[in-house]
């Protein structure tokens, strides 16, 4: 029995807009909306929601045979929320069906697990909390910005409670083992690593409609027959990519969306099946570990981290952005935080790449900028806005640790003081009521005293002066308290 | 294959890029092997480098016979020219020229620059170059711009071989737009009777097929190049101020932008002081350019310290953490391929043909003072910027070489002899 694993990206960041150095100090608003809107909403028109609606489709003429995972960065749901909500609504859809698997990323799209476990992290949970409050679901399986990934995450990516990890079937990690098995990791043997198979997701997302390929057209009858005859014992076939390759990368006139729409048909044909990586990692047990000394990502020809810090400028970036991220934790501004999430997106520093042949195309065909030096001035002008605002908020002069407990102490005595503002309004209160009772019984007293002789007027009064007496007590106290 | 080119400048005395580019270019054919390359100037010094090309002056040819012994000869002109090809060339003298200013040997007097009287020196180059298109024996006839296209015209007709024409600037460059009718009809003749025109960048190639209604089929781009610099260049002492310098040079003319670098460095200076400008070089618009910098209150900033000769200009560029070149309009522009070459970073126009060729340079409008502040800005302010510029920068410009550029030409060659 084989089993195919479909996982579908879906991410876009918050472009810059052109910032000049004499802005920094004095505007700090950075990104260029009009082209966030026009990209989204065409992208969406063409790719994201037809293919949204060829998978609801596929699900629902096989009875949920179909299933895949979907993975949306926090940024890009933004977008969606503000420009095409009716996407959001699609993806709640096809999470409602059961058959879409969500995953685990960061929430900016970052590099952050290269620099900052912390802010990994807290990403990483932030994004979880989003796709449970749109999509009600928890994501098991993590899948790191770019599918990066090596031995140091494991143990962390253990520990925030996955299952599985998702990343590139790199060649020269993998060397003469297939990628389509179930491997552990080498420094947290309990976390499973799916591995993406190059070949055969390129065949989708690169070759389709390269009619100078000598397997041109493909069909996915023929697709699904090249699954089939790879040995049996190997189960999973891992096929990663955007969801942009479909009507996007190649557009709908190329004919991916039948293609798409065919698949199970014939899987169905070949005793092939659907599985998320969920079931994957759950399902399958791992052959072997897998060591991965240094970083893979699915990106470029060398599939390491040299699309976004292959040179000195991307370098210079990365570290001066990553050098104020303990601080801007400290801070309590909401704007500064969100600004903080957009300016780490992988995507600015992907634009400064110097790298030219093939992958040299790739990288100017997403980028808004004509160099990456034109990147590089601009992101820099906006990152030193950033951190002027970072330092307005503190000081630099006092270091973190200092800072933070400072920050502490003022945190303590906020929270004490206004435990003591809630008792001392409480008792304010019972005073207030004690004097209105006390009102209310001598307007009774004195209407007693009115109707009645004069005998009865002492026994009347007694109860009431002794509540008197307790209440004063009581008052005398409260100001006690709260000078504590 | 044997070539007749003329020139108006070679190294070492040059007045600016056509002179550097001649020289690149005949050495770097000379390395392809097999070219047999006469160049011809108005008037040589003797010290010239002259193992890759036989260097004829114009000075030194006869165009009135004169009676005078080989001694003679030998004793006035022995150091620029062979006295055996002096007597060569007075045996084809084809008219009488007694009515012109000639000398004792029967000669031309030429100044070899650009004096008011251009035009008749122009003149005068064509007479001669009559005399030596009788004498020698060549393939081809290759005229650097439009000083020398009616010399070549002229040896053309005389000798009916193919005539190249290779345009370093045309005239609308010079003007910004306004050309003077007698150097635009003097270009235009030229044009009209090559049999391929070489341009020295696809920004100048438009302006030859669009200005001067050539067929797109006989004009082709050979970018220029860089010769690279000697030790004694790249070592010249180092004045390092504790500000950051950034440098321009060049004629201080229309052509060159000058004025929107000064209102860059306004707008840099406004959130940055710690920048030094500096505007080397001489021209028409230098005092407008003083009282601009005045005007905006940033003369303590803005250097001029005028025309800079030989290694003062490797210093100069030593010296400079950013080179620039805002040119309105610049045929190729090979300044900032010396500066990368120095190890600046460099700031150029997108207007400027080198552009076309360049990656690891900041390319702007010329006219957008903001993006050359900012990436001015840039530059100085992080480091990162600087070293990338400095370091792909001078590893791209290393690949830049004439030979290349030279087999690029010796092709048209044979392309237009027919022999490809």
């Amino acid at each position: 029995m084989k089993a195919i694993c479909f996982y579908f990206q879906i991410h876009q960041p918050f472009r810059l807009k052109r910032y000049r150095f004499f802005d920094i100090g004095n505007d700090h608003y950075y990104y260029d909306d009009f082209a966030n809107d026009d990209i989204i909403t065409r992208i969406a028109e063409r790719s994201y929601i037809p293919a949204a609606q060829t998978l609801l489709k596929m699900i629902e003429d096989t009875k949920g045979a179909f299933k895949c995972a979907i993975s949306i960065t926090g940024t890009a749901l933004e977008q969606f929320e503000q420009y095409v909500p009716e996407f959001i609504d699609l993806l709640k859809k096809l999470a409602a069906t059961g058959c879409v698997e969500f995953l685990a990323e960061t929430y900016a799209h970052s590099l952050a697990s290269l620099a900052d476990p912390e802010e990994f992290a807290n990403q990483v949970k932030v994004h979880d909390e989003k796709i449970k409050e749109l999509f009600g679901q928890e994501p098991k399986v993590l899948r790191n910005t770019e599918l990066i990934y090596c031995d140091d995450l494991a143990p962390q990516i253990l520990e925030m409670g996955y299952k599985g990890v998702i990343t590139e079937g790199a060649k020269h990690i993998l060397g003469w083992k297939s990628p389509n098995y179930v491997y552990s990791a080498a420094s947290a043997p309990k976390l499973k690593i799916l591995l993406k198979n190059d070949k055969f997701s390129d065949d989708i997302s690169d070759r389709f409609s390269n009619t100078s390929w000598d397997e041109y057209p493909l069909t996915a009858d023929k697709y699904i027959s090249w699954i089939a005859s790879t040995p049996a014992e190997e189960q999973i076939i891992n096929l990663f990519m955007n969801l942009e390759v479909f009507g996007d990368f190649q557009p709908r006139e190329t004919g991916i969306f039948q293609f798409l729409e065919a698949l199970p048909r014939f899987a169905a044909e070949k005793g092939i099946e659907f599985w998320t990586p969920s079931t994957a990692v759950s399902k399958l047990k791992a052959v072997d570990v897998l060591p991965v000394l240094h970083p893979i990502s699915w990106a470029d020809e060398a599939r390491d981290t040299s699309a976004w810090l292959g040179n000195k400028l991307q370098n210079e970036a990365f570290n001066k952005l990553y050098s104020v991220s303990e601080r801007v934790r400290l801070c309590e501004d909401r704007r500064l935080k969100q600004d903080w999430y957009y300016l780490q997106a992988a995507d600015h520093f992907f634009y400064m790449s110097t790298k030219n042949m093939h992958d040299g195309s790739v990288h100017s065909q997403f980028s808004p900028y004509d160099t990456p030096f034109d990147a590089f001035t601009n992101y820099m002008n906006v990152l030193a806005d950033f951190i002027v605002r970072v330092e307005e908020q503190y000081p630099m002069s006092i270091d973190n640790e200092e800072l933070s407990s400072l920050l502490t102490t003022i945190r303590n005595q906020e929270r004490e003081i206004e435990t003591l503002n809630k008792e001392a309004e409480s008792m304010r209160k019972n005073i207030e009521h004690f004097n209105e009772e006390h009102l209310l019984r001598e307007q009774e007293a004195e209407k007693a005293k009115e109707a009645k002789p004069k005998a009865k007027k002492a026994a009347a009064k007694k109860p009431a002066a002794k509540k008197a007496c307790k209440k004063a007590c009581n008052t005398a106290e409260a100001p006690e308290v709260a000078a504590e | 294959m044997k070539a007749l080119m003329f020139g108006w400048e070679f190294p070492p005395h040059i007045l600016g890029g056509l002179g550097t580019a001649s020289y690149g270019l005949t050495k770097g054919m000379w390395e392809c092997g097999d070219m047999d390359i006469t160049f011809v100037i108005p008037k040589p010094f003797g010290d010239e480098e002259r193992h890759f090309a036989n260097i004829i002056g114009m000075s030194q040819v006869p165009v009135c016979w004169r009676d005078v012994s080989r001694e003679y000869v030998q004793d006035r002109i022995g150091n620029v020219m062979d006295p055996d090809l002096y007597f060569r060339l007075r045996d084809h003298i084809y008219a009488d020229f007694n009515y012109m200013r000639t000398n004792d040997l029967g000669c031309i007097e030429f100044s070899g620059r650009y004096p008011d009287n251009l035009v008749e020196e122009i003149n005068n180059y064509s007479i001669c170059a009559g005399v030596i298109a009788r004498t020698l024996d060549y393939d081809i006839i290759h005229s650097h711009d439009w000083l020398t296209y009616p010399a070549g015209i002229h040896a053309k007709q005389v000798s009916g071989k193919p005539l190249v024409i290779h345009v370093h600037a045309t005239e609308f460059d010079r003007s910004r737009g306004k050309p003077n009718p007698t150097v635009f009809g003097i270009e235009k003749d030229g044009m009209n009777n090559a049999d391929h025109i070489i341009c020295v960048s696809n920004l100048t190639r438009d302006t030859v097929i669009n200005n001067y209604g050539i067929d797109p089929a006989k004009v082709t781009t050979v970018h220029n190049a860089v010769t690279p610099l000697t030790p004694e260049q790249l070592n010249v002492p180092e004045h390092k101020s504790k500000d950051k310098v950034v440098t321009f040079l060049g004629r201080i003319t229309m052509q060159k932008g000058p004025e929107y670098f000064v209102e860059a460095a306004a707008k840099v200076l406004k959130n940055n002081p710690n920048v030094r400008f500096v505007m080397a070089g001489s021209g028409d618009m230098m005092n407008k350019m003083i009282l601009l910098a005045a005007e905006r209150g940033i003369s303590d900033r803005f250097h001029f310290p005028g025309f800079q000769k030989g290694n003062q200009v490797y210093e100069m560029l030593k010296a400079s953490d950013v080179y620039i070149m805002p040119s309105v309009s610049e045929p190729f522009g090979i300044s900032p391929l010396e500066a990368m070459q120095m190890g600046v970073p460099s700031i150029i126009s997108k207007q400027s043909g080198c552009a076309e060729i360049l990656t690891n340079v900041i390319k702007t409008d010329y006219w957008d003072i903001d993006a050359m502040a900012d990436a001015i800005n840039s530059i100085v302010t992080y480091p990162a910027m600087y070293n990338q510029l400095r370091e792909d920068g001078l590893a791209e410009v290393n690949q830049i070489t004439w030979d290349k550029a030279g087999q690029k030409v010796i092709n048209i060659y044979n392309k237009v002899l027919g022999r490809s």
